[in-house]
């Protein structure tokens, strides 16, 4: 009985404990390794000259914006910042393509399409989320990726794969594991990069950036998100192209 | 040289009521052709569900420093794989012995009774996750998640979706693994019954299941849209193998567990393994991987037992059992006694395990988060799983020393034990 005693003890010791602290002022670094990738982007590094023009287009669901009209704070948007101040004299343009409840395998057949129309440089494919929500079949779900990449790459264009949210709430109702792990697989049979946003958004979560636990945040923590999430990709997507920044200030 | 096929429980509950289990190995002493006879409870069987148990509820909360404690981070398999084979062999073996006793009809009953149990925990733990995502859906809200939160719509319709799970089509996360237990159980009377005059027949049938799930994708569906995330037609193949051993097989493998070849094979195919795992989490050594092994090997698939967990799950049983001896005096030392104390209770355990995971969720969501927090639940959740098993062993202990009413209801709770 003794040890029943010790553990309601413990129980109200949880209870009793403080909450939280504010998390310190939002810094949102991201460790080296989750932005580095051995696969390059070739085309982009092409476009991204002096005088250059960047078409990029991000096609995804619901969780690549922030809520329903304005899209003016969402990581496409904020990309294009970051992209514009890192890379001065190129052209940078990012269109956003949103395909809401759409699962890979529904996404899949309209990227040669889309593609095709808007001719862009690099295609970030934002999905998984919707798949995972309904817990679609695996085996499908990876070979939705693999034609969809390989019909975009066809197509002529990069391509980067970027994965699901961190979202510690639902994680007892949504289980992304099987879908990040195909996501993984198939980015490295294509040989194209894999943004982790599922990683990046754990590590800031742990490391107090964010408090993505928070129950009502309001529209500030997911703005400054989404900062940090165009922020991180726009180092990404310079690192992977291998764009030499410097360069192309000295050109200037 | 042990082998798991060395007798398990005459008897559940063997040091609190020695005379009842050395009476009843006189009354099976002429039952020759059961292979199993003896009344020593085999604790590793035990010890080894016991661990299964507390990995999955590790597994089943948020990454955390104890994750990387468990066995998935070293290889293909995980611990569902023992959780069913362990309950596949000591199903057969406290019901093979009912079947010997009492008859196939009596018998058959027995399995159906435990059957309903299980059901009713399922349920049961449904009942908690309904609680704990309402909750949620009331209170939560982050623009960031809109359409992670999609996920609660289904709780708009609940004269659809409590259908569905009564039906065991409908599984929230984590709550796979009793459906297909479920299953498993209800097909246990004439696997056993045949298991018992042409062993090696029904494991070959098994097999033969296992392959044409292969090669004709059987599976079952779920609700609202995917299939079972563990495909009972290809884990039967584990829960027949365990019956199988159960029933004398592991007896008739004990030359080749014990031959150094397979030793070899069994260290050099996990250690394989655990460098292929290694490139999951350290991609700088990926390009090591060469990329035809990559392209055969994935996907690694869970839901259909891939080869390559089952044979992973074989290599480490078979070193388990070449160097863990049955009658390792640490199996009873006291610092190992919590674990086993839980595999003795699996069904019990098992739900609390599910419940102490969304209890889990819940307080890193409410109350705070963090690394400490979550090695502290994770810690807490196994104490509480470990006292409760000692509290079910304690009365246990109590209502046997009770008399005749205890003695009638022992069957019961040997089958209980399955």
């Amino acid at each position: 009985m003794k040890a029943v005693l010790r553990l309601t003890m413990l129980a109200g010791l949880l209870v009793a404990a403080p909450v939280r602290a504010e998390p310190p002022a939002h810094t949102c670094e991201v460790p080296a390794y989750l932005l580095t990738s051995e696969s390059t982007l070739p085309k982009v590094e092409a476009a991204a000259k002096p005088g250059g023009k960047l078409d990029i287009l991000v096609v995804g669901s619901r969780s690549s914006v922030i809520g329903v009209s304005d899209h003016s704070a969402a990581y496409p948007n904020r990309l294009q910042a970051y992209l514009k101040e890192k890379l001065p004299g190129v052209e940078v343009n990012v269109a956003l393509e949103l395909q809401v409840k759409k699962t890979a395998e529904e996404m899949a057949p309209t990227l040669e399409q889309l593609v095709t129309d808007k001719k862009p440089n690099l295609v970030i494919w934002q999905t998984g989320t919707v798949d995972a929500m309904k817990q679609a079949d695996a085996d499908d779900f990876r070979n939705a990726l693999d034609e969809g990449v390989a019909a975009m790459q066809k197509a002529g264009t990069d391509v980067i794969l970027m994965n699901l949210q961190y979202s510690p709430r639902t994680e007892t109702m949504i289980s992304g594991s099987a879908y990040l792990d195909n996501m993984r697989v198939v980015a490295q049979q294509h040989d194209v990069p894999l943004f982790d946003r599922f990683a990046i958004m754990r590590h800031w979560n742990e490391s107090g950036d964010f408090d993505l636990f928070s129950a009502s945040p309001g529209m500030e923590l997911a703005k400054r998100v989404h900062d940090c999430l165009g922020r991180a990709l726009s180092t990404f997507v310079v690192d992977a192209a291998k764009i030499k920044a410097a360069d192309l200030r000295i050109q200037r | 040289m042990t082998s798991v096929a060395d007798p398990i429980a005459g008897h559940p509950h063997a040091d609190a009521s020695s005379h009842v289990s050395a009476s009843r190995a006189s009354t099976r002493a002429d039952a020759v052709l059961f292979p199993v006879a003896g009344t020593e409870r085999e604790l590793r069987l035990d010890l080894f569900r016991g661990l299964a148990l507390w990995l999955i509820f590790i597994d089943h909360l948020p990454p955390n420093i104890l994750t990387w404690l468990t066995i998935r981070n070293y290889g293909f398999s995980d611990a569902t794989e023992i959780f069913i084979f362990i309950s596949g062999y000591t199903a057969a073996f406290v019901y093979g012995r009912a079947m010997q006793e009492q008859g196939t009809l009596v018998a058959s009953a027995r399995i159906f009774k435990r059957v309903w149990q299980i059901y009713v925990a399922h349920v049961f733990l449904f009942t908690i996750f309904l609680a704990e995502i309402s909750y949620v859906a009331t209170r939560f809200e982050n623009p960031l998640y809109s359409e992670e939160m999609g996920i609660l719509d289904f709780l708009k319709q609940p004269d659809v979706t409590i259908v569905q799970a009564l039906l065991l089509k409908f599984r929230p996360v984590n709550m796979d693994v009793l459906p297909l237990y479920i299953v498993l159980m209800l097909f246990l009377p004439p696997i056993l019954w045949l298991m018992r005059r042409r062993a090696d027949l029904t494991l070959a049938l098994s097999v033969g299941l296992y392959a044409l799930t292969w090669e004709f994708d059987l599976h079952l569906t779920a609700y609202p849209n995917g299939v079972w995330a563990f495909n009972p037609f290809a884990w039967q193949l584990l829960f027949v193998f365990g019956a199988w051993c159960a029933l004398g097989g592991a007896v008739r493998m004990s030359r080749i567990l014990s031959s150094n070849v397979t030793l070899w094979l069994c260290v050099a195919y996990l250690l394989a393994a655990f460098w292929v795992t290694l490139t999951w989490y350290i991609p700088q050594i990926h390009h090591l991987l060469p990329k035809v092994i990559e392209q055969w090997m994935y996907p690694i698939n869970k839901t259909d037992l891939d080869v390559l967990r089952f044979a992973h799950f074989l290599a480490l049983a078979a070193l388990t059992v070449r160097f863990l001896p049955k009658d390792w005096p640490g199996l009873k030392s006291v610092w190992l006694r919590p674990m086993v104390l839980c595999g003795q209770h699996s069904l019990e355990i098992f739900c609390i395990g599910v419940f102490l995971a969304f209890a889990g969720h819940f307080v890193l969501a409410e109350v705070a988060g963090g690394a400490g927090m979550h090695a502290l639940i994770s810690f807490l959740g196994i104490v509480v799983m470990s006292t409760a098993a000692w509290v079910f062993s304690w009365y246990k202990g109590v209502t046997v020393k009770g008399g005749s009413r205890a003695k009638r209801s022992d069957a019961d709770l040997a089958g209980g034990e399955a």
